[in-house]
């Protein structure tokens, strides 16, 4: 069935027109129905991580005052920049000062209002756990890596462990 | 490794009775909390061994948790496609947790525990989210066995927080509460008096967002519309679930108005359209999974307006969930094509249409 305005397209779509004058149905095709203003269907919302990723790259500057590197995962804020994930909890204390102003663009606000965690640490005791394991895979990781710099002071928190 | 779907304790569908608040709108309600394990990289930059650990933690403290009692835990990762798939259909695991993506596969140590009305997810992109499931509009009562279950597994299993940031997720936009409540929401008539899209851009400009029924990114189908609050920081748990739930309201009243409008309006022409509905599921040999749904919407607008007598809600969300192509194979017990499934989609509407008209 060919579409009631133009004449030339198929039909995808049956317009029931309410107004004054009564009920119509009008069968329109889809370039003919988008110019009326209907959409024949109806998009997906963009995901919100797209919009998201875009604030990252307003709002985190490449370079900045935090700290190149996380010294628990060592994923740096380029990284970020990159997939809009954080590589691990100490990201934050990391890239604290970068992030409370992200957080406060994407949240409105940046600081935590809901429920209380008991005997969480605070925020400068929130360092990395270090026992002998986790420092081997720490090493581990920065060399396989290629982070030399990290794997050496890895290594020295190891030896001076064991 | 394969697992019998019907060994899930209620299937994961304690929704689906459709007994709910406002059931003939709010299929179901469903809140969700992200927490990551203090100690491990989160699971997207974690190493197999890491997340193997984490795994290993978070089962112990379900193992004793209260709330978790009769719950299955089932490894994602040792599964094949379609039990992954048949999950995900099912709600109970997401699709990065399932590795549904193309050229993705789940990661190791990718679990989930499934009870009745929740699941709790392993190394999904937080170590933990833990959702609650509830029929119709239910916010609260859905938060409070999210709750529980958080507060079981964190007296057991350290979270990563802080005191300033709250509950520290892979995605800054999921820090702080780490809650993402969404209701579950059919809006026929808004859709056929095109409402929808004013109501849509209303949503987003008072900060929350909508996505389709198989969450972020996936198509809406079937006039079926998750509404959820967009942020989790700044803003207490009670405050986000007291707007949403305002909102949500808000919407509700909308669409009873838009069928109301239809009804008075175009009465014939609704009618005829929803009965047309009907009788195409009643009598099709052969229907596509978005021709099902769609039909589908019809048929319970129609039993929402009470135009057809006799079909509950429960039968409409059984119809929902069962019709789904990995649901059809895992009845058929083999992996139909989309032909097949074509096929047996029909075959069971009809059945149970037939059923429901005894």
């Amino acid at each position: 069935m060919l579409c009631e305005i133009c004449k030339e397209r198929d039909v995808v779509i049956t317009l029931t027109e309410i107004d004054g004058g009564g009920v119509r149905q009008v069968r329109l095709c889809e370039q003919c129905a988008a110019e009326r203003g209907v959409q024949t269907s109806i998009a997906a919302p963009k995901p919100a991580i797209g919009t998201f990723l875009q604030s990252v790259q307003q709002h985190v500057p490449a370079s900045s005052a935090d700290a190149g590197r996380c010294s628990f995962c060592a994923s740096t804020l380029r990284d970020f920049r990159q997939t809009g994930r954080l590589g691990c909890p100490y990201c934050y204390t990391a890239f604290e000062q970068s992030l409370r102003d992200l957080l406060g663009k994407v949240h409105g606000n940046a600081r935590h209002t809901g429920r209380q965690y008991g005997g969480a640490p605070i925020a400068s005791q929130l360092l990395p756990p270090v026992s002998a394991d986790r420092l081997r895979e720490r090493l581990e990781r920065a060399v396989r890596e290629e982070e030399f710099e990290l794997a050496a002071t890895l290594r020295d928190q190891l030896r001076e462990l064991e | 490794m394969t697992f019998d779907a019907a060994t899930l304790p209620g299937g994961g569908l304690g929704w689906i009775d459709g007994c709910g608040d406002h059931a003939a709108v709010v299929l179901s309600t469903r809140v969700r909390l992200a927490r990551n394990v203090e100690g491990y990289a989160f699971s997207g930059r974690a190493r197999d061994g890491e997340r193997l650990r984490v795994l290993a933690q978070v089962r112990d403290a379900l193992s004793v948790a209260p709330s978790a009692r009769g719950g299955v835990l089932i490894r994602v990762d040792q599964l094949d496609s379609p039990d992954r798939l048949l999950l995900h259909e099912r709600h109970v695991v997401s699709k990065e947790l399932a590795g549904l993506d193309a050229d993705h596969h789940p990661r190791s140590g990718a679990a989930v525990h499934v009870g009745r009305d929740y699941s709790v997810m392993v190394n999904e992109e937080d170590h933990l989210r833990i959702q609650a499931l509830r029929s119709g509009l239910d916010l609260d009562r859905a938060f409070s066995d999210a709750r529980t279950l958080d507060v079981e597994i964190g007296e057991r299993v350290p979270y990563a927080y802080h005191h300033d940031f709250g509950f520290l997720t892979a995605c800054p936009t999921n820090v702080g509460t780490g809650l993402r409540a969404s209701v579950l929401v059919h809006l026929p008539a808004l859709v056929l008096t095109k409402e929808i899209a004013r109501v849509l851009t209303g949503l987003q400009e008072v900060g929350l967002t909508y996505r389709g029924l198989y969450g972020e990114g996936s198509e809406v189908i079937g006039n079926l519309f998750q509404i959820s609050n967009q942020t989790t920081l700044g803003r207490s748990e009670k405050e986000l679930l007291d707007y949403l739930d305002e909102v949500v309201r808000h919407v509700i009243d909308k669409e009873h108005e838009a069928r109301r409008v239809l009804l008075r309006d175009a009465g014939y022409i609704l009618e005829d359209k929803l009965w047309r509905a009907y009788g195409t599921l009643r009598y099709a040999r052969s229907l596509s999974f978005e021709e099902g749904m769609n039909f589908l919407s019809g048929v319970r607008l129609a039993a929402g307006l009470k135009l057809i007598k006799g079909l509950s809600v429960h039968i409409l969300n059984e119809l929902l969930v069962f019709t789904q192509s990995a649901h059809l194979s895992a009845s058929e017990g083999r992996i139909l094509t989309e032909e097949e499934a074509s096929v047996a989609r029909a075959a069971f509407v009809r059945e149970t249409l037939d059923r429901a008209a005894e």
